[in-house]
């Protein structure tokens, strides 16, 4: 047993040698460009819904939705995939990213049908995300309430 | 009979088993490849004009297996069994594409392997004088595959470069006794191996320790040399799995370079077509075999090929409950017709 846990390791070592890989600085750099980019879209529509005399939160609504529906848009066209397979970490952190996972879940699984297709396939991918993101936020708020009584 | 047994997984088919015809159908990027000319059809539409690509992948498998029958001047009637397989759970390509055909089926399941397990089967069957004709088919569909074994189409996401491009396409031969364009007169058939590797997109990796244990193996068997092959090709190992491959073997001591040919590096250019490490699926070596290594042998540009299909045996749950990913290849050894055959 002890032999062959070793045996597999020497292989797996052997395969990372021989298998190519993508550049990291390069894809930090296009993830940088296109994230930045991205929130850059997102600042300018923050900008302009304030110019319109939104509050703070009125106005990041709009921000978000906006940026949601041109995700969704942009997946449909399948051209959110290309702008991913450039910009890798760069579209899938912002909230873009979160819209394609969603909206691509729901256009290959429709054909499964409304309930057993879209209703329990749509969060394929972005369940986690959001139980997670419940999960962590419900322990910062416990942490946030724990200092308050301090 | 066991003067047909060679060494230890081994058959020398003793029956003349023929390969009657072949005949493919690719995906618009498969048209486009290096191979693109070679193919019999080429559909434009990914949806091949139905609503979800199971489907499109089941009528892939209906014509592919209706126009080998027809290039072989026979009807379906006339097929005595079939051995078709694809990548999908429960092989749904398969028994949705070829219920209308009304052949007596046996399903399989070899994953990208298929190919192979299908023709060895066949020629078995016939050469036992089980079925006077004999039709092997596979496919596979690069939607359907990508939703059963990764993400749906639309969602953005970058592939390693160590990542296979699954073949849009499903290739049939049509085996049986007399005539036809080149003979099968050897089946090697491939255990399970598994070294331990987990990474699902470095399939090369996964699969490369079986082609390698199946090649040596029949090697050994029928007591060969590689140079007594015009061809050693591999189905769907790519570039970094022949890269490994060539190691492996080299460790035992053959050196197959010169004869070696993987279907999957053939299909797409890497350059222009961003496949990455090349082709995979059961429609990769199923295509490649039926419209490319089939004519040439029929040509006798190549005397002996050795033909060996790879697979990787995973699945979503298998790969998220952690398991590896083991590998399987069959090979068949598929000879030219010398003159008065």
């Amino acid at each position: 047993m002890a032999q062959q846990k070793e045996e597999q390791k020497k292989y797996e070592q052997y395969v990372k040698e021989v298998t190519p890989v993508h550049s990291l600085p390069q894809n930090m750099a296009k993830a940088f460009l296109v994230g930045g980019i991205i929130c850059v879209i997102g600042q300018w529509i923050l900008n302009i819904a304030k110019g319109y005399g939104l509050d703070k939160e009125m106005a990041g609504a709009w921000c978000s939705g906006i940026l949601i529906l041109a995700s969704v848009i942009l997946t449909g066209l399948n051209i959110y995939p290309k702008l991913a397979k450039f910009a890798g970490a760069g579209s899938l952190v912002p909230i873009t990213g979160f819209a394609n996972s969603v909206a691509a879940s729901a256009i290959e699984y429709q054909k499964e049908g409304q309930v057993m297709g879209i209703g329990c396939k749509i969060f394929t991918i972005a369940g986690p995300v959001i139980l997670y993101g419940i999960v962590t936020s419900w322990v910062l708020g416990l942490i946030y309430w724990l200092f308050q009584l301090m | 009979m066991s003067g047909q047994l060679r060494g230890k997984q081994s058959i020398e088919l003793s029956g003349p088993v023929r390969i009657l015809s072949g005949a493919s159908v690719v995906g618009s990027k498969e048209g486009e490849g290096p191979l693109g000319e070679f193919f019999d059809a080429v559909g434009e539409d990914p949806m091949f004009g139905c609503e979800s690509w199971e489907e499109a992948e089941s009528i892939l498998q209906k014509e592919a297996a209706t126009m080998a029958i027809g290039k072989a001047g026979l009807l379906p009637g006339d097929i005595r069994m079939m051995f078709a397989g694809d990548l999908l759970a429960q092989s749904i390509a398969s028994s949705f594409g070829v219920v209308d055909l009304n052949i007596p089926l046996y399903g399989l399941y070899g994953a990208c392997s298929t190919m192979g397990e299908s023709l060895a089967l066949g020629a078995m069957a016939v050469s036992a004088g089980y079925g006077e004709h004999v039709l092997a088919l596979t496919s596979s569909h690069f939607g359907s595959a990508e939703k059963e074994f990764r993400f749906p189409l639309e969602y953005g996401n970058q592939r390693p470069l160590s990542a296979t491009w699954t073949v849009t396409g499903s290739g049939a031969c049509v085996l049986g006794t007399s005539g036809g364009k080149a003979k099968i007169t050897g089946v090697t058939t491939g255990k399970i191996i598994d070294y331990g590797f987990k990474d699902s997109q470095n399939m090369g990796a996964c699969m490369a320790p079986a082609a390698c244990d199946t090649i040596y193996q029949n090697l050994m068997d029928f007591d060969r040399l590689p140079k007594d092959y015009d061809k050693i090709i591999t189905g769907d190992l790519g570039s970094v799995g022949q890269r490994i491959l060539f190691d492996l073997l080299s460790e035992k001591g053959f050196d197959i370079s010169a004869q070696h040919m993987d279907c999957g590096m053939e299909i797409y250019d890497p350059e222009t077509q961003d496949t990455h490490a090349g082709g995979s699926g059961c429609g990769c070596a199923a295509t490649v075999f039926a419209s490319y290594i089939l004519p040439q042998l029929a040509l006798k540009k190549w005397k002996r090929v050795l033909f060996v299909p790879t697979g990787a045996l995973l699945s979503k749950v298998s790969f998220n409950e952690g398991q590896s990913v083991p590998g399987i290849a069959h090979a068949v050894v598929v000879e030219a017709l010398q003159k008065g055959e």
